[in-house]
């Protein structure tokens, strides 16, 4: 194991390369391009086996996976907002034919209007499109997430396509100490993969992604949904078996000084470590602040994540992008759901924040728990760090 | 039509086995005609074969044995690219 100084989109282009897929296709856009750029060197440099196919859009990167995936090739692609939101034709493709690609996902805000700057937007409209959803607090996570990744989606009770996201520029350009295995170690942690079918097998020739109509779509869907449940146990066994083998464990989120906090936060990605030093900071003065960092979106841990907010006395639920639905962000509505009619549910209250890259400090933060402290006098909704 | 599966008995990864079009006739599509072959002209250039978008045309050994009309849409492809001065195939009155 060394330490070493990365940022994120070298932390996943680095983890790509211990990796080594069959096939990485992928289109460059910003901040996600440096993901696919650097690994393009790396195929270059003839540090990887890789067949890297270079294509003009996201659209065909995503289509060009499905199609390398069908034959049973381990295969890996990155993107990010505009260019997410290009491939979500395919995404459904993807998981619908249990094709367990992975995708470093870069968060950036969608146009209008065009900003390059991190908000959860782009990745949030891809919720309900059969993805695992995985979410990293820093470079470390960003890679150990995309370790984890290639085990949790070939599992073949889960079989299912997995995005693990970083915040563009905040982790994907900053850069940060981190831990790194060896190229061995890797090999050996992701192994050989184990293809459920290959259309490439001519001794059995298969259809694959035939029509269905209303007599059979319903229950070709079903898998899917049971896929979605399985991976949970999947998911907890890969996190603790990380943490045996390399010292780092993961769950479906983190929990910090949640033991005996009153006032809780839940928040993802880079603002959880913006959210640790608000805690302590109010910690000192005796607030007992706590934060529940939601890793796993998809699928979304909403039994265990209700267990652990039931009994506070006021939760603030951040979200870096908004629903536009009049009541609340993707992830205030999930959380609230989770809750409903569980007993000694917390007061509970929205804030949609950082849109576009707007910088969210610890002062910000700590005034979200000032809010909690007198949260009935608080509207349900609110936005912070937003002029009037 | 066999009896509907539920979903737990679908095989996995929603595969299926191949040339599941072979059981879905859509020579029934046809509206008004249908193509005719005329083996007497014949030249076995096979060009009705590659055309064909619905593999309605059988081929036997190498040569053409007939047009497999459960499966033929009526499009008329092969008749209008039949390359014999009097047409092995024309498309005529389907009753």
């Amino acid at each position: 194991m060394a330490v070493v100084a990365k940022t994120g989109n070298e932390a996943m282009a680095e983890a790509m390369r211990q990796i080594n897929p069959d096939v990485v296709a992928a289109y460059p856009i910003t901040p996600a391009t440096e993901i696919v750029m650097i690994f393009a060197q790396f195929v270059a440099d003839g540090l990887v086996d890789t067949n890297y196919i270079p294509v003009e859009s996201e659209h065909s990167a995503m289509s060009a996976c499905v199609g390398a995936a069908t034959t049973g090739a381990r295969v890996m692609t990155g993107t990010s907002s505009q260019g997410l939101a290009l491939m979500y034709e395919i995404l459904p493709i993807a998981s619908g034919l249990r094709l367990p690609i992975i995708m470093c996902d870069v968060n950036r805000a969608i146009s209008a209007p065009i900003n390059i700057h991190c908000d959860h937007s782009d990745t949030m409209a891809a919720r309900d499109f059969g993805w695992i959803q995985i979410f990293s607090e820093n470079a470390q996570e960003a890679y150990d997430n995309l370790l984890q990744a290639v085990r949790i989606a070939e599992d073949p009770r889960v079989l299912l396509p997995t995005m693990v996201t970083t915040d563009g520029f905040i982790i994907s350009h900053g850069m940060e100490r981190m831990e790194m295995l060896e190229d061995a170690q890797v090999k050996e942690y992701v192994g050989e993969k184990k293809p459920a079918y290959s259309i490439l097998d001519l001794e059995n020739p298969k259809t694959i992604g035939a029509l269905d109509f209303t007599d059979y779509y319903f229950e070709h869907k079903m898998p899917l949904v049971q896929a979605m449940k399985d991976s949970k146990q999947v998911i907890l066994e890969v996190g603790r078996d990380f943490g045996n083998k390399f010292g780092r464990e993961y769950g479906f989120f983190e929990k910090y000084k949640m033991d005996d906090a009153e006032l809780v936060m839940v928040a993802l990605g880079s603002t959880c470590g913006t959210a640790k030093v608000a805690i302590d900071e109010l910690r000192e003065q005796g607030i007992k602040a706590g934060l529940l960092k939601i890793r796993v979106f998809r699928p979304f841990a909403a039994e265990e994540i209700a267990k652990e907010l039931a009994g506070k006395k006021a939760v603030a639920v951040m979200d870096r992008s908004d629903s536009y639905n009049t009541q609340g962000g993707p992830v205030f509505t999930e959380v609230r759901s989770a809750l409903y009619g569980t007993s000694n549910a917390p007061k509970m209250i929205n804030y949609i924040y950082g849109l576009g890259g707007r910088d969210i400090n610890v002062p910000q933060l700590k005034s979200v728990f000032t809010d909690l402290s007198k949260i009935d006098k608080m509207p349900e909704i609110n936005y912070l760090g937003v002029r009037e | 039509m066999s009896k509907l599966m539920g979903w737990k008995e679908l095989p996995p990864c929603d595969q299926l086995k191949a040339s599941t079009a072979e059981e879905f006739e859509t020579g029934d599509w046809r509206l008004g005609e249908k193509p005719v072959w005329h083996p007497e002209t014949c030249i076995q250039c096979l060009i009705c074969w590659i055309s064909c978008p619905d593999s309605a045309i059988t081929v036997k050994d190498q040569k053409m044995t007939g047009i497999d009309l459960k499966h033929c849409k009526g499009c008329g492809i092969c008749a209008r690219e039949c390359p014999t001065k009097s047409k092995s195939i024309t498309m005529e009155r389907d009753k």
